[in-house]
């Protein structure tokens, strides 16, 4: 059993700063006085610059590209195609999901945007110059801009590379048990459901995706500076392709603008002017433009969903089922374990015990951007979870029941954790009904309930909007979780120096979570050295351990628990330098405040700085010198961050416009190592939730021609727009991680589009209004008014 | 074509294409990478320096704009060795997580502290809407430029 716990950090002292200390950020020193360092501000000597040529077909053959007016201009110094990378056998390239994707289109294009050729030029001007004047022939084919489309019988094929493909199916999977749960829907007094497409979206980091290549024409010797979450995968997967010996190949990803899941994925240009640098003996830097980043990198969601849930008259939840449509665009490569088709999105049951579920999906090839990365999210748990809490809330409309009745009427209790899922998930720990009453409490349920039924006489359109969601993040165990065969593990090294300073060196990345200030904190907690005198090193493949990168919120439950266990190895070992130190046993010694001391004798002390000297200088005899240690963390199970977000909302009747009124947020993470970074990310996630549901999709007409390639038109919500959020939290430890904390930079982009949706539909449900569909943009509701209101 | 612009006081020289963006110019000529470039539409706002004290987007100025005018770039704030009271805000209150939209989001407060050192959260909020945040929901941000115009007032008087 797992309840809210009288957890109690901070232990540690402020000056030292260990879990539950707000300490300020070590990274912000140099990036408040502009003196990161960003892919795109690395300059090395005889530096060229590459720009891509792109598609503007969606589907076309390509009869011949002409390059001689672009290698005519002066500066230009090389045009790289589809056909001279295959001589070097880089024409095409693995994808994350074990699929194949063009680096450059040889036989066709199959997206608008696609890469064709690099043009590689003394300066990035000159460099779109000649991309300019590349001529490309084309012949353009039918287009398929929906998975729906793609399963008709006499669709195109696209996938024409692969042999004996015959039709646009990536992939079936299903998860839990169709006889058990058609068995539930045999007992339900009623079934309701909901469709629904969750848009395709786009993280949008500012910071573009890029690169500078350096292959030193010597040696073969490989420095890769590039926009990496994933460093150590990235070395491992160009190993991989270009046959390049795995030594000689760094990665180096430096200062991350951002990522949210967009700089998973191994992108062509990167291996565009990987090749272009090998082959011309000098660096090459490749930078994208925004429009470059949206039309052709790592997209997400994308999901036609049918949702059906079974209920009994008296408000108990029994069976769920699922049936979803994937797009995939034309390549697989969504960035998620090897063995899971469809991501966590076994995690539908979400908040909810119900006794059996059935969820079948489909991928489809589409003429649209590949890279379906988990954006800001944990593979394909935005989309379960946004299904079931909708699903919820118009079940409780359907009972008459308020929906806050309904989901404490079938919340899983605290004292059924473990809990075994219907889809066969091990829910580590939870207390959804604290965390719900919480939220209402803070939020005024009981009175905006009195206040809408008002509001409602008056003619006004309020809404308040629930969601109790459950994330799943932390991937994963080795025996189930892998990136194209690599095991998800992740790691730490962690090295005391004489003086008593510490470096710690890690497998994950940072994008602005703020690793370099929480590790610390990690150590100073199991250590007892100041968090400021501890350097954390990450994204240097040659001097970190390896591991399998930042996304999926795994920094935390993973190199976080690494990072706790290396340092207690290291305490071990300092322990028995003190016992030598104390000229006591090792059993006598009591650790407390950064120091051991002899039981009985407090005054008989040394404290970690002193042991980290001798650990130089006098260590007992027959030991090893040296005080660091690495430790590989693999997980025993995810852990599952959850908590409730309520939203309240005006619409203009008029206008279909809404406003948020209010949005309480309570999360429950397990242990805040650094509780001033936590609610940064949930303020974040709930910001890029609140994009998703009101204004942000990527779009296509039917030529396949992408609608939304600007920032003009693929909206990012300003400070104007975002709503004000008040942020609450309950404890549950993770009970099988070292220091109990679950992960949380995902949970609110998550939880939230489901809260801000379900208060949109609560405003509109007295007039028949069930479902409107993500993005909910004004005329959509301006539509749903007019065709229920007549 | 020969211009020279001033820039955080100092005043270069330099031989430019016509077609050169200023925020290029400050960028590769001059070797200031704290202004950034996020969407080259004037839609994101990270290359925000500020043009004889007002902010503008530097991805849409040409460099010969800026012909005979004074610039200042993040890289800037720093006066005699003291941070601006911007950037010991923006630490201060988490207005930053990765950093990429910081630059130009001090400069725009700091020109708002400068005409308005005691801003609501609306106004805030206005000024700053021209550029964009993908990390921080902009929650922090606004209470970093409220600060920052409390310490410079706190400042000033003593």
């Amino acid at each position: 059993m797992t309840t809210t716990t009288d957890h109690h950090h901070p232990i540690t002292t402020s000056e030292v700063g260990g879990i539950g200390h707000s300490i300020k950020r070590h990274e912000d020193d140099r990036l408040i006085q502009g003196a990161g360092n960003f892919v795109d501000d690395i300059v090395l000597p005889g530096m060229l610059h590459m720009t891509l040529v792109r598609s503007p077909w969606a589907h076309a053959t390509i009869n011949g590209i002409d390059s001689s007016a672009a290698e005519a201009i002066d500066g230009v110094v090389a045009v790289v195609t589809g056909e001279l990378l295959a001589e070097y056998n880089l024409a095409w390239m693995p994808t994350l999901s074990g699929d194949t994707q063009a680096v450059l289109a040889t036989d066709k294009v199959r997206y608008q945007g696609q890469e064709v050729a690099g043009v590689i030029a003394t300066d990035p001007y000159v460099a779109r110059d000649g991309a300019d004047a590349v001529v490309v022939d084309y012949d353009p084919l039918p287009v398929i801009t929906n998975p729906m489309q793609g399963l008709e019988s006499d669709a195109p094929i696209i996938r024409t590379d692969l042999e004996d493909k015959e039709d646009n199916v990536v992939y079936e999977w299903e998860a839990g048990d169709a006889a058990a749960t058609e068995e539930a829907f045999a007992k339900a007094d009623r079934v309701v459901r909901v469709e629904t497409h969750y848009p395709r979206s786009h993280p949008a980091p500012l910071e573009t995706c890029g690169i500078v290549a350096d292959v030193n024409p010597g040696t073969g010797e490989t420095t890769l500076y590039m926009t990496s979450q994933a460093p150590h995968a990235h070395r491992t997967i160009f190993a991989l392709v270009a046959g390049l010996p795995e030594q000689k190949i760094r990665i180096v990803s430096p200062d991350l603008g951002g990522g949210f899941g967009n700089k998973v994925p191994v992108y062509p240009g990167y291996v565009v002017a990987t090749a272009a640098s090998l082959v011309i003996g000098k660096p090459v830097k490749w930078i994208e433009t925004r429009y470059e980043n949206l039309i052709s990198t790592g997209f997400a969601r994308d999901y036609y969903m049918k949702g059906e849930l079974a209920v009994t008259n008296e408000g108990k939840i029994l069976g769920l089922k699922v049936d979803m449509l994937s797009d995939q665009g034309a390549f697989f490569a969504d960035a998620q374990p090897s063995k899971l088709r469809a991501g966590l999105f076994e995690i539908v049951t979400g908040s909810y015990d119900l006794q059996a579920a059935h969820v079948t999906t489909k991928g489809v090839y589409t003429n649209k951007a590949p890279g379906g990365v988990a954006y800001r999210c944990s593979f394909r748990v935005t989309e379960a979870s946004y299904l079931i809490e909708r699903l919820v809330q118009n079940a409780a409309y359907e009972l008459e029941m308020d929906p806050a009745e309904f989901r404490s009427m079938n919340f899983i209790q605290p004292d059924q954790f473990p809990y075994e899922s219907a889809t066969g998930l091990v829910y580590d720990s939870g207390d959804y009904e604290t965390a719900m009453r919480k939220a209402m409490e803070m939020i005024g349920y009981d009175e905006l309930r009195v206040e809408q039924a008002k509001a409602r006489e008056e003619g006004r359109l309020v809404g308040i909007g629930i969601a109790s969601f459950t994330d799943i993040v932390g991937a994963g165990p080795s025996k189930d979780y892998d990136i194209i065969g690599l095991k998800m593990f992740d790691s730490a090294e962690l090295r005391v120096h004489p003086t008593g300073k510490a470096i710690l060196k890690l497998g994950v990345k940072t994008q602005g979570q703020g690793h370099e200030t929480t590790f610390a904190q990690i150590v100073a907690e199991e250590l007892g050295i100041p968090a400021t005198d501890i350097k954390v090193v990450h994204g240097d493949t040659d001097n970190t351990p390896y591991g399998l990168g930042t996304y999926g919120s795994r920094s935390t439950p993973v190199a976080g628990a690494a990072t706790a266990i290396v340092a207690r190895n290291l305490r071990d070992k300092a322990r028995d330098i003190a016992a030598h130190m104390l000229e006591a046993s090792a059993d006598d010694l009591e650790w407390e405040n950064g120091k051991f001391s002899v039981k009985g004798s407090p005054d008989s002390s040394v404290s970690i700085q002193d042991i980290a000297f001798a650990a130089y200088t006098n260590l007992p005899e027959g030991m090893e010198a040296g005080l660091e240690g690495v430790h590989y963390y693999d997980p025993p199970n995810l852990t599952f961050p959850f908590g409730t977000y309520i939203v309240a909302v005006e619409i203009d009747a008029g206008t279909g416009q809404w406003k948020v009124d209010r949005m309480v947020a309570v999360d429950d993470c397990g242990v805040r190592i650094n509780p001033m970074i936590v609610e940064g990310q949930i303020h974040g996630g709930l910001t890029e939730g609140f994009a998703m549901s009101n204004m942000q999709s990527m779009s296509f007409d039917d030529d396949g021609n992408c609608l939304t390639a600007h920032f003009d038109n693929y909206m990012i919500p300003t400070a104007w727009e975002t709503p004000r959020f008040e942020l609450g939290e309950t404890i549950t430890l993770s009970p099988h991680h070292p220091i109990g904390a679950k992960g949380v930079g995902e949970s609110a982009t998550v939880g939230s589009p489901a809260a801000y949706v379900n208060a949109i539909i609560d405003a509109l449900r007295h007039m028949g209004v069930t479902n409107i569909d993500m993005p909910v943009l004004p005329d959509r509701i301006w539509q749903a008014i007019q065709e229920n209101a007549g | 074509m020969q211009i020279t612009v001033t820039v955080n006081g100092a005043e270069h020289s330099a031989d430019v294409e016509p077609r050169t963006l200023l925020v290029d110019f400050i960028r590769n000529d001059l070797r200031l990478t704290g202004t950034h470039i996020g969407c080259d539409t004037t839609a994101c706002g990270v290359c925000t320096v500020l043009l004889d004290g007002t902010p503008v987007k530097s991805c849409t100025v040409f460099a010969v704009q800026a012909n005979g005018r004074s610039i200042t770039t993040v890289e800037g704030l720093k006066q005699n060795g003291d941070l601006h009271p911007i950037q010991v805000a923006f630490k201060e209150e988490h207005g930053l997580q990765c950093g990429f939209c910081t630059p130009a989001m001090m400069l725009v407060g700091a020109k708002l502290i400068e005409d308005n050192p005691n801003p609501t959260e609306d106004e805030v909020r206005w000024a700053i809407s021209g550029n964009l945040c993908r990390c921080t929901g902009y929650v922090n941000i606004v209470k970093s430029i409220q600060l920052a115009g409390k310490m410079a007032t706190a400042g000033s008087d003593s």
